[in-house]
């Protein structure tokens, strides 16, 4: 199925590839139709728009979420100052505050995607800090607290031609089949989402970057987008990207186009 | 004459002893014991804690719980009960290895209302015991745990 | 930077009863469970007591196993509280930690 919507795309436009603007409204038009209970602003909710029992468990939770203690530390570390006296805020518009929506983006510069995560690193070495490794506890900490300052945001992810090469390179990675169960991302989270996979409920795509870092209940932690991208492809046996990498950022970026005008609602809760 | 003055001495002490803690006594539960939170099953874990005791089913008391936990290292429950005079009150969760989670003292200043979070190893009862004065009261609500998907 | 502290307090007033909730940083290791880098069993350690306490008086004596979920939560109703009254939440682990928090009900 998600392989007939790859060659519909291709096909539809009449030069090269289709336009993401129409990729979209394709993909969403399936959704639609697949999925005609869910509105468009529950996408942001992910499996949490399909299960009422698990919904009310989750948002209970939420109430006063255990993630809490990491975004405090997020918060602190944020607002320390760096050995020369500069602060995060310095590197970001409007001090850093309700920006995570603004990313990822392309960078016509240096031609290639910055995500939230690449930005804090660039802050760092801006400021002649070390960079923090892209899965660690702290750098999580940081885009833990922006992201919850950005909530409500709704994604905004722009699309400059320049960028269409990385765009199409992130959407042949979701359509791509992979690893020893041969799935691509689409097998699961376009042709049966919604669906359960033994006892969960496959999420759609639409809706994919709306909640992150996410707290995971089963490893009492938040992890980062990048962090499920891996789980995800270590799950069906295919190749393990390390996180920022270029081949993720070009999904996340892919991703992101697709759930524009979604609400921005990290750091969440997921099991 | 001094011997009775010295009776009655002893006799006002403890008097006045078992009467303030009489005033000051209310529901404790002492020390934290470990074999009340050890390995065993339930039907044992039951017969320990209350031994001797019968644990009137009641529909009095209200367990707010998923039908089916997302995951089972964090299964949030709310009780409520309409019964008086609830002092003490016991969480457990039938298959645990430990079955017994909580137990909670309630002063008469609280309401029958608690919330806790807690983890469930597999699909079974949870089982929450209210004692109020001399009488026990219980309820057992079924949760279902399952074992992922994708979620790895 | 100052000790953080591990409890979190929570209060909403009602006129008919005042809500209590409080989360806390604690790791509530249940002692099965093995490092992933050194496959070394990781010591068990949880909370075991937890006091509540409105204006100095426990309200509430808790305790609890290792059943109890990683950064625990707890809610409590007080019947008739006040504005401006004292909620005090105290804990004490397994290994001897223990740390305790006060808040003003606002």
């Amino acid at each position: 199925m998600s392989f007939l919507i790859f060659i519909l795309l291709t096909l539809s436009s009449s030069t090269v590839h289709s336009t993401p603007v129409d990729d979209s409204q394709l993909l969403r038009d399936f959704y639609q139709q697949q999925l005609p209970l869910i509105a468009f602003s529950d996408y942001a909710d992910g499996v949490y728009a399909f299960d009422a029992d698990s919904k009310a468990a989750w948002l209970d939770i939420n109430q006063f979420p255990p993630y809490e203690f990491s975004l405090e530390k997020g918060k602190n570390l944020f607002k320390q100052p760096f050995a020369n006296k500069s602060h995060y805020a310095d590197c970001f518009p409007t001090n850093g505050i309700a920006i995570a929506q603004l990313y990822p983006y392309w960078d016509e510069e240096k031609q290639s995607i910055i995500t939230l995560a690449s930005a804090i690193n660039d802050c760092r070495l801006k400021n002649r800090l070390p960079t923090l490794t892209y899965e660690s506890d702290e750098i999580t900490y940081l885009m833990a607290y922006m992201a919850d300052t950005s909530r409500g945001q709704l994604i905004n992810t722009h699309m400059p031609n320049s960028a269409l090469p990385a765009y199409e390179r992130g959407k042949a990675y979701f359509y791509q089949r992979r690893g020893q169960l041969n799935f691509s991302c689409a097998s699961c989270h376009v042709d049966n989402a919604g669906k359960f996979i033994r006892s969960e409920i496959l999420s759609p795509a639409l809706g994919h970057t709306t909640h992150w870092p996410a707290y995971r209940l089963k490893t009492g932690k938040l992890g980062s987008l990048h962090t499920r991208f891996k789980v995800c492809n270590r799950l069906i046996r295919a190749k393990v990207h390390e996180a920022q990498s270029t081949e993720l950022r070009e999904l996340e970026f892919y991703l992101s186009y697709l759930s524009n005008g979604l609400p921005l609602n990290g750091p969440s809760i997921r099991k | 004459m001094q011997i009775k003055r010295r009776q009655f001495i002893k006799k006002l002490l403890l008097t006045s002893l078992t009467m303030s803690s009489l005033v000051f006594s209310k529901i404790s539960l002492g020390k934290w014991v470990a074999y009340d939170f050890g390995y065993r099953p339930i039907e044992k874990s039951l017969n320990e804690l209350f031994p001797n005791k019968t644990l009137k089913k009641t529909y009095k008391i209200n367990l707010k719980l998923p039908r089916r936990a997302e995951n089972g290292n964090v299964v949030p429950i709310t009780i409520t009960s309409s019964i008086n005079n609830i002092d003490t009150v016991y969480i457990l969760s039938e298959k645990n290895p430990v079955p017994l989670i909580a137990k909670f003292t309630l002063d008469p200043s609280l309401e029958a209302y608690i919330g806790a979070r807690f983890k469930m190893k597999e699909t079974c009862d949870v089982i929450v015991v209210a004692k109020a004065g001399d009488d026990y009261y219980q309820t057992r609500q079924r949760v279902i745990v399952t074992l992922g998907g994708c979620g790895g | 930077m100052a000790n953080r502290s591990t409890i979190k307090i929570r209060t909403k007033y009602f006129p008919d009863y005042t809500l209590v909730r409080t989360l806390i940083a604690h790791t509530m290791e249940t002692g099965r469970n093995t490092a992933q880098d050194t496959k070394e069993l990781i010591p068990a350690h949880f909370i075991q007591t937890l006091t509540f306490k409105h204006n100095d008086k426990v309200v509430s004596e808790c305790h609890m196993g290792f059943g109890i979920s990683k950064n625990p939560f707890f809610s409590f109703k007080i019947k008739q509280a006040k504005l401006g009254d004292k909620i005090t939440i105290s804990w004490k682990d397994n290994l001897g930690f223990s740390d305790t928090k006060d808040h003003i009900v606002q």
